[in-house]
């Protein structure tokens, strides 16, 4: 641990300022939360929104688990491991269900989470309408309406040009039937593990100085249409590793001739089957 | 057999011992001193502070030595160290009319009041590259020193009414940028701190693009002034004001020729910018862009990119641009992957619609 900083990086006053944005995140569910996002020993857009929640939640009693691409050894997670194991000198673990705090980029686990547990998201666009309005004046009034038009349009759009809604991961969620929110860039697969999740669901978006919450319990619709109703990717092939048909695949490409082989990005998940079938 | 690929802490060691060995380039040469940085490097080094938003040489010369000379990362390093100060109170107002001045000079009068005083410019070097080191030739005193305070020329239009008042205590007091998230519409004081904050290579971009037509703002240098001036704070316990130190900062106020609209008559206009250290470039180009964004206020169509102020103030930090845009890097297989399936099934279907095989074989042959 470095002595010449506070418990987890930041200071006090910094960490009651993130924890107030929490609990109203967590009163207003799927409502972005303007907060005074610090500048991080991290660059922004690699994690400097999660980061900072994790800084306000971690206890010294806490055990971390960060994963980038449902990976625990990808560079980024292992880098922000590092920082916390660092700064905090907690317990760190890759196994998603001894974890009390997980940080993620661009998955939920597949192992269920639990009530005890709290998934912090990392989040780039906080803005579920920025590409369709890149005004902040202009979609911050379309939140307060709940005028949700442009989304429901661009979705129609898809169906008349391709046949089917064209979006496959950041696919936007309804949060409590009534905040439009971006679940962040996780594959349209773990949309449906948002929904009345036992966890805790917090989002921190640190460039774009907004925080999210999705509590426990909550109602969570991916925005779709009666006749196209939402539907998740699915594989011909198994995982090549642990045989796993259920969970989300990352291809591979093993040689120059275009062979793939599909294995699952939540290395956890796989690992601790693998270990099972040994 | 495949397996899932591992090593990411061990790689993160490797290269960080080959970024150290890459840094400090061939150790028969001796490492770079700091006060080498600061006395031979100024400018960069003011830049660094002004762009990392805290005034010590030290520190930025520190940043630069360990960026291996990268200004954008340098500026994240002394702001990543920035953020975790305490904050024992706000100074007030730089009183910039006491300034010290090494430099003053004016695009619109001739002759002022204290004179024209080039100071310490490149402006009229040849540009020739000097390949002898020269020994530094000494420099020559003037006859009389400068006058102690020197008049603001923009003053002097502004006793003819000429140019739009200023009210330096009717400002509000300013949110503080690092402590607050900016939300728009972001009033003057805010604009000009996230300006002052703000990339000089971009803001340079954006103040050249109001001159070429893109906001019509007519501007002249009404006044660039460098040197020191003093910080003082108002201790709440002592009720006094007390002076801290001093510190080099560039002023420049811009006049802007103005047409009169919201019911404003036809009068000369301000644009302010101000930057730590010698950053003439920096200091000059906030001025226009602060003019421009000006708009609104005055009642001027607004038009260009440097007119819309949620375009110009989001997108100016550049340690917020440069980790966004060099978050491309890190692994997106997950979204990539959503993607590709996503345009599988479209081929697929398009094929079956035509009643075409597609021109690939979707997904490739499989292990």
């Amino acid at each position: 641990m470095t002595p010449r900083y506070n418990f987890a990086f930041l200071d006090e006053d910094t960490k009651r300022m993130l924890r107030r944005a929490l609990l109203k995140a967590v009163a207003i569910p799927g409502c972005q939360i303007p907060f005074g996002s610090r500048e991080m020993p991290l660059p922004y857009g690699w994690g400097t929104g999660g980061i900072q929640v994790t800084a306000a939640l971690l206890g010294p009693d806490d055990v971390l688990k960060v994963i980038d691409q449902g990976a625990d050894d990808t560079t980024n997670a292992v880098n922000i491991r590092r920082f916390f194991a660092r700064v905090a000198g907690i317990a760190t673990t890759e196994r998603t269900a001894e974890a009390t705090l997980i940080q993620t980029r661009h998955r939920i686990p597949e192992t269920p989470l639990r009530e005890d547990q709290i998934l912090v998201f990392q989040v780039p666009e906080p803005e579920p309408l920025r590409t369709l309005e890149a005004r902040e004046t202009e979609t911050r009034t379309l939140h307060a309406l709940a005028d949700y038009g442009l989304m429901h349009v661009k979705l129609y759009e898809d169906i008349a040009r391709y046949g089917r809604i064209a979006t496959s991961y950041d696919y936007p969620v309804l949060v409590d039937g009534r905040y439009l929110t971006s679940p962040s860039p996780i594959p349209k697969f773990d949309n449906p593990k948002l929904d009345h999740s036992p966890a805790l669901m917090l989002f921190g978006a640190g460039r774009e100085k907004r925080i999210y919450a999705i509590p426990p319990y909550t109602r969570v619709e991916s925005v779709a249409f009666e006749d196209h109703p939402f539907d998740v990717q699915q594989w011909d092939e198994r995982c090549a590793l642990c045989g796993s048909g259920e969970s989300y695949l990352d291809e591979v490409v093993v040689d120059d001739r275009g062979t793939r082989m599909f294995v699952c990005s939540d290395t956890d998940f796989c690992s601790q089957r693998t270990e099972a079938q040994a | 057999m495949y397996v899932a690929v591992k090593g990411g802490e061990q790689a993160i060691a490797r290269s960080l011992e080959l970024l150290a060995e890459a840094r400090r380039g061939d150790p028969a040469v001796p490492e770079l001193e700091l006060t080498q940085i600061r006395e031979q490097l100024r400018l960069g080094v003011a830049r660094v502070m002004q762009e990392g938003s805290l005034y010590d040489e030290e520190l930025a010369a520190l940043a630069i030595r360990q960026a291996a000379g990268d200004m954008l990362e340098a500026i994240f390093l002394l702001r990543a160290y920035r953020t975790t100060l305490p904050r024992f109170g706000y100074t007030l107002p730089l009183e910039t009319d006491g300034m010290r001045v090494r430099r003053r000079v004016s695009g619109t009068f001739k002759d002022i009041p204290g004179g024209q005083v080039l100071g310490p410019t490149a402006d009229y070097t040849q540009r020739l590259l000097d390949f002898d080191t020269t020994p530094p030739t000494a420099t020559t005193s003037a006859e009389a020193p400068l006058p102690a305070e020197m008049p603001r020329v923009l003053d002097l239009l502004e006793a003819e009414a000429l140019i739009e008042p200023a009210d330096a205590d009717s400002d509000p007091e300013p949110l503080d940028l690092t402590r607050e998230p900016l939300t728009f519409p972001a009033d003057r004081a805010t604009r000009l701190q996230n300006l002052a904050r703000g990339d000089e290579g971009y803001l340079l971009g954006l103040a050249y693009s109001t001159q070429r037509g893109y906001a019509e703002s007519h501007p002249f240098a009404g006044e660039i002034r460098m040197g020191e001036v003093d910080v003082c704070i108002c201790p709440e316990e002592l009720g006094f004001s007390i002076e801290i130190g001093s510190i080099t900062v560039t002023e420049c106020q811009m006049i802007n020729q103005f047409h009169g609209g919201n019911g404003v008559p036809p009068q000369f206009t301000r644009g302010y910018g101000l930057s730590m250290g010698e950053g003439e470039r920096k200091a000059m180009s906030m001025a226009l862009v602060d003019r421009a964004l000006r708009c609104d206020e005055l009642g001027e169509t607004a038009h260009a990119p440097a007119q819309d102020q949620e375009f110009v103030l989001s997108h100016s930090d550049n340690v917020e641009a440069s980790g966004f845009v060099q978050h491309l890097k890190l692994p997106h297989y997950v979204d990539f992957q959503a993607e590709l399936s996503l345009l599988r099934t479209l081929a697929k279907q398009q094929a079956a619609d035509s009643g075409e095989q597609p021109l690939h074989a979707a997904g490739g042959l499989h292990a």
